[in-house]
């Protein structure tokens, strides 16, 4: 269930459907983090007016993020921060790899972050001899496994105890258990044995405060903890829409965040980070580095519909509720960001020739911006991506990832629209298909050949019963019946 | 009050017994009804697939035929086509009179229930409905309409109804339009979900507000052989004084 691609999102669902095991654990997902999240944000007096707040401070960044990126950058310097720029992926990594030759390091160790998952640091970093260790237990576990993380926030949603059980035998050479105790203290050591020797911790950030320089990064394990202040360089990879204001907001992101994502009041850490530490001999790292990175973020804040995919927290809370997420689980999606807001973020990222297929993975419940804590209103934006697919103008999306729609769908709907403008067509198109019915269904089900020969009713029938054309439409019972009783 | 009925395509040439009980009830709560025979589609198939040029066609013939009527409210029996409605000035964003004029058709533009509750303050039919009944919030009148109690005081209010809640009444059934047989495998797992959940409740009927949503339902369940079978509430709410 890894290196599978947007392209083939079609096959990649099928298959995940077929895996009994991926789906019995996407079910404890739902119950645990779903659930969990509808009691919790009780215990925020008015959600709603959180929601607005926190969407109303994302705006006025986005709006001025040039100014704010600024005064982050500005404040995080005078702590003792270094910052740099990076335009993509590729300088991101470059930079990184500097960084780590500059002191001659080769002992690496990650916290989760989906900024350096985007941008495949990993693969970057091992290309040059580097082997970062990943230290979230849920990214340990899929790199151990040489998979991808299949979820925003709980990287190894995918895995079954008995699965995680399993490869913890054939990697880590401990008896055969299934003691969770057992599992994640066989972890713990091989982790703080790495962290030990580690010279160069690189994390994430979940946001950061252009009013102090502060960047703050949320965790239940205490690893990241461990990676941002054992090593002597400490490097964070910050996507540039991550800024906030002032200091006082994070009173309401953290109220949003950990409730939307884990369910939870607050995690277990909140590291606050404020540049370099004060006196040579306090703790800490010696350098801190701050990489603010682009990577197609400003193309989207160009455009104003898709802006506002920007504001996104990567909570994972639209995933969670997403029918079709809790059916067929994260990899699926063959992409960085699966979901929702995954499949609103990726053909932004990456262009719409490869992602086509993302925007129309979805029912357009609308249960993903019911449970978004700012509000991103992801159906309009599955449909303006839609929009985008079949007229080809793709504003907002690099030029050259244009795509056109299959000849086949195109003309039904040209012909849908021209028959059905028209009543005369429309009625006539009742009496043929009330006509042609019988021979084409048969007790709900598609007759043979049929199927096939029209792939919808085919897709339809495999699994239910086809509707019947009424033997009078509306119409005619309006028009002989109903209309002469006016009373 | 006077009230131009919006039947809906689906409506008109699957399941015309809803359109019927719609004008049913709202007669008896004396309203005059008159029907456009014109009207066809609201266009949703087209605007949900991204065919936003044909979605805007769709819109212009709407809005020309409903603004002709001088009836004081439009009600459809459907959440979701209702929503389409009230969607329809964003297919306008540079074209302000017809913005206007699809914002005008919109807020005259009631779901089935929501006109009985909240226009008509009706919540109670004085009807009955003999047997165990469980309710299917259709997504689009939940979430962008806002209806959740509405259906639920009607049905509750009935004589002689059973009403269970399933789990997950919120949760989606799957359909979702062209999704239904462009991921079918996808939309009827999500399906099986429902499915459980109306069994579970062991319901004789499954109600909801759209025929699309109750197409997807009552296909799979009489696939499967199920003992539920599927109702749209104005049906359910028609049943007065008549064997069901």
């Amino acid at each position: 269930m890894t290196n599978l691609t947007s392209e083939t999102f079609d096959q990649n669902a099928r298959a995940a459907l077929r895996d009994t095991q991926l789906r019995g654990a996407l079910d404890n997902l739902v119950k645990t983090f779903g659930e969990r999240r509808k009691e919790v944000i009780k215990t925020v007096d008015d959600w709603e007016a959180l929601r607005n707040r926190a969407r109303q401070i994302k705006d006025e960044t986005l709006a001025h993020l040039d100014n704010y990126l600024e005064q982050f950058t500005g404040n995080a310097e005078k702590a003792g921060a270094t910052i740099h720029w990076a335009r993509d992926g590729k300088e991101v990594c470059r930079i990184v790899l500097d960084l780590i030759d500059a002191i001659d390091a080769t002992n690496v160790v990650k916290s989760k972050s989906m900024a350096t998952e985007e941008i495949h640091l990993n693969h970057a970093l091992e290309a040059e001899g580097i082997n970062p260790i990943e230290t979230d237990l849920g990214e340990w576990i899929i790199q151990l496994a040489n998979e991808t993380p299949s979820h925003i926030v709980v990287p190894a949603i995918h895995k079954t105890k008995g699965q995680i059980a399993a490869l913890f035998v054939e990697k880590t050479g401990i008896e055969k258990t299934d003691d969770v105790d057992v599992l994640t203290n066989t972890a713990r050591k091989v982790l703080r044995s790495r962290f030990a020797e580690a010279e160069v911790g690189i994390s994430g950030v979940n946001f950061g405060v252009a009013e102090t320089g502060t960047i703050l990064i949320l965790e239940n394990e205490g690893n990241i903890r461990l990676t941002t202040s054992l090593p002597k360089v400490h490097i964070a990879l910050m996507g540039i829409e991550k800024v906030i204001p002032k200091f006082a907001d994070l009173d309401v992101f953290l109220k949003l965040l950990p409730r939307s994502g884990t369910g939870q009041r607050l995690t277990t850490y909140q590291s606050l980070i404020t540049g370099t530490k004060l006196e040579r001999d306090d703790e800490g790292p010696d350098e801190v580095h701050i990489i603010l990175m682009d990577n197609g973020r400003s193309r989207m804040l160009a455009h104003p519909v898709t802006r506002q995919s920007l504001a996104c927290i990567r909570c994972g809370a639209c995933l969670n509720a997403c029918p079709v997420y809790q059916q067929i689980g994260g990899h699926a999606y063959g992409a960085v960001y699966p979901g929702p807001i995954g499949a609103v973020i990726t053909p932004q990222l990456t262009g719409l020739a490869k992602t086509k297929q993302l925007p129309y993975a979805s029912s357009l419940c609308g249960a993903c911006r019911e449970v978004c804590p700012v509000k991103i209103d992801i159906p309009a934006l599955l449909l303006h991506l839609r929009a985008e697919i079949v007229d080809g103008e793709a504003d907002g999306i690099s030029a050259e990832t244009r795509v056109k729609k299959k000849f086949g769908e195109r003309a039904v709907f040209l012909m849908y629209s021209f028959l059905w403008r028209r009543s005369k067509l429309y009625n006539f198109g009742a009496k043929l298909s009330r006509f042609f019915q019988k021979g084409v269904v048969k007790d709900g089900k598609a007759r043979s050949g049929f199927a096939s020969l029209v792939p919808p009713l085919g897709a339809w029938t495999k699994w239910r019963d086809a509707p019947q054309v009424a033997p009078r439409t509306f119409k005619e019972i309006w028009k002989e019946d109903l209309s002469k009783r006016n009373d | 009050m006077k009230v131009a009925l919006f039947a809906t395509c689906l409506v008109d040439q699957l399941c015309p017994q809803v359109g019927v009980s719609t004008v049913e009830v709202l007669r008896r709560l004396g309203c005059e009804i008159v029907f456009d025979e014109r009207q066809t589609c609201c266009g949703q198939p087209a605007f949900n697939t991204g065919y936003r040029k044909e979605a805007k066609k769709f819109a212009k013939r709407f809005i020309e035929i409903f603004e002709e009527t001088d009836a004081e409210a439009i009600v459809s029996p459907s959440g979701s086509c209702t929503a389409m409605v009230k969607h329809f000035h964003d297919l306008f964003p540079k074209e302000e009179k017809w913005r206007e004029r699809a914002e005008k058709i919109a807020a005259k533009t009631h779901e089935f229930t929501s006109f009985l509750v909240n226009v008509l303050k009706v919540e109670n039919l004085e009807s009955s409905f003999a047997g165990r009944v469980t309710w299917h919030d259709a997504c689009h009148g939940l979430r962008e309409l806002n209806l959740r109690d509405e259906p639920r005081k009607l049905l509750k209010n009935l004589d002689g109804v059973q009403f269970v809640e399933m789990p997950n009444a919120d949760a989606c059934c799957g359909f979702g339009g062209t999704f239904s047989v462009k991921y079918p495998e996808i939309s009827v797992a999500i399906l099986d979900k429902k499915i459980e959940a109306i069994e579970k409740t062991g319901a004789d009927v499954v109600v909801s507000c759209d025929a699309s949503c109750l197409m997807q339902i009552g296909g799979r369940l009489s696939r499967l052989g199920s003992k539920a079978r599927p109702m749209h509430i104005a049906e359910v709410l028609a049943c007065q004084n008549r064997e069901q």
